[in-house]
């Protein structure tokens, strides 16, 4: 059974692969239900991989809480509102049927889930991304120490002047040239667009030839040797 | 649907695609493929190859990218190259990590991590905590790798997949361990971030290379020139394009 399972996998991965793959660009009569009904499947296997990961998250975070290093503070925090916002979300739509239409208890449930984004997930993440700004500042400067090369030059120039004469825009309005540089068509319609569809192109490229070797059972991200 | 025209011009570059993979992964044997030197990916062998003598970890990350929309081919491109690090890599002592945001890449991460220790019969069992599912939104995927980076004996990083700007955090946690780190997204912003922030960045189609460099087997060399022959095709094209709109011009 060992060997017939990577084989059935495989089967089953290239088959479904080619129907969809077949059914984007040709309209045959069955085709295009059968590929809904993959993709129907597809989201459901996605929703219930959602619940696994989940768990692999506890999972993880449990076995560090039980190796007791001096880090696994963090892991308890991390499980405990877990299970808190778990608790405060879906246990009342569990216990309470919430579906039915009772007004109040679902704007209950609303207000926990407004809370728990509002007041704890968003202010996190614009942390995150005032960390970021912080960090890619620093990032700039070690590069101009570690690359003095052309191409990292050019980078670094035209990240400078498009940064002065487009975000300093709102503080000081328009400074002269140097607003006009980074406006004007010929770096953002030919050389940024130009650059951009270029790589775009070569990563549309990668994604076709990745597909194909899934296609042909070369790469088996499915399991099987 | 596709328009019909544009449905045909795709079934044709897919079958020429298809056949011409087929052909060059065959003959690879008998012709095999050389390609020029992209020293990150000869770096992170180097690393990988050195994991199990000094009884450190690598670390995988393959991105946020949902197996529904089209950037999971970065994250495919990444579980390939998870496969073959984790064949070299399984017989540490601290066997390699994957950390993903998406929960259906991590069930992948996790099977391909299994396939790799089950190739490399290790008599160590295989816990199928070392692929992890980080987070569910690309900050808090971030945030939950970041530790995973300080704390995991991590002596290389690789990050390929799909990323946002927000990588830019793990490069700079991995540069606080010292630890060396390849890195390739397929976003533009990613790509703009990891330019400025790692020594040897790779950009565009560089990302899915990694199977071809780090050796992962023929239909990695050979889709790589199949790329390359598709590119020019692109070029020519692109050019024939010009020249005709140029020459329409003066045209009656």
């Amino acid at each position: 059974m060992r060997r017939i399972f990577p084989i059935i996998n495989a089967v089953i991965a290239i088959g479904a692969g080619l129907i969809v793959l077949i059914g984007y660009f040709v309209d045959v009569r069955g085709m295009m239900e059968f590929r809904l009904l993959l993709f129907q499947w597809a989201v459901i296997v996605g929703g219930v991989a959602v619940l696994i990961g989940i768990w692999n998250l506890f999972s993880v975070h449990l076995q560090k809480i039980r190796a007791r290093k001096r880090e696994s503070v963090y892991s308890l925090v991390l499980l405990f509102f877990l299970l808190l916002t778990l608790f405060l979300v879906y246990f009342p739509i569990l216990l309470q049927g919430i579906v039915s239409n009772d007004l109040a208890q679902v704007n209950t449930v609303n207000s926990v889930n407004a809370i728990i984004l509002d007041g704890i997930i968003i202010p996190v993440e614009v942390s995150l991304m005032a960390v970021l700004a912080v960090t890619l500042t620093v990032a700039t400067i070690r590069m101009l120490r570690a690359r003095t090369d052309l191409s990292a030059m050019v980078f670094l120039i035209t990240a400078f002047l498009t940064l002065f004469g487009i975000g300093l825009r709102s503080f000081f309005g328009q400074i002269p040239v140097i607003s006009e540089f980074a406006q004007s068509q010929v770096i953002t319609n030919v050389l940024a667009a130009g650059g951009a569809r270029g790589i775009l192109i070569g990563v549309a490229l990668g994604t076709l030839t990745t597909g194909l070797r899934i296609l042909l059972g070369i790469d088996r991200p499915y399991g099987g040797k | 649907m596709t328009p019909p025209s544009a449905g045909m011009l795709g079934i044709g570059i897919v079958i020429f695609a298809g056949l011409f993979l087929t052909l060059l992964t065959l003959l690879y044997r008998r012709y095999p493929l050389s390609f020029r030197n992209i020293t990150a990916f000869m770096r992170t062998r180097r690393a990988a190859s050195m994991v199990v003598e000094e009884g450190t970890r690598l670390h995988v990350s393959i991105g946020n990218a949902n197996l529904l929309t089209p950037s999971a081919a970065s994250a495919l491109a990444g579980l390939a190259l998870i496969r073959h690090l984790g064949e070299l890599t399984s017989l540490s002592d601290y066997p390699p990590i994957t950390t993903t945001g998406s929960p259906t890449i991590n069930l992948l991460a996790q099977d391909t991590l299994r396939t790799a220790h089950e190739a490399v019969a290790t008599e160590q069992t295989f816990d199928l905590n070392n692929g992890r599912l980080t987070g569910l939104t690309p900050l808090s995927y971030v945030a939950g790798v970041m530790p995973t980076i300080r704390d995991e004996k991590i002596s290389t990083n690789v990050l390929i997949g799909n990323f946002g700007p927000e990588v830019g955090l793990l490069t700079e946690a991995a540069d606080r361990q010292r630890t060396p780190i390849l890195a390739a997204s397929d976003s533009l912003p990613a790509q703009a971030v990891l330019y400025a922030a790692t020594q040897e960045p790779l950009i565009g189609e560089e990302l899915f290379a990694a199977g071809a460099y780090t050796q992962a087997g023929p239909g990695h060399a050979a889709s790589l020139l199949v790329q390359d022959t598709l590119r020019w095709f692109i070029i020519l094209a692109l050019i024939g394009g010009a020249l005709l709109t140029i020459f329409g011009e003066f045209l009656p």
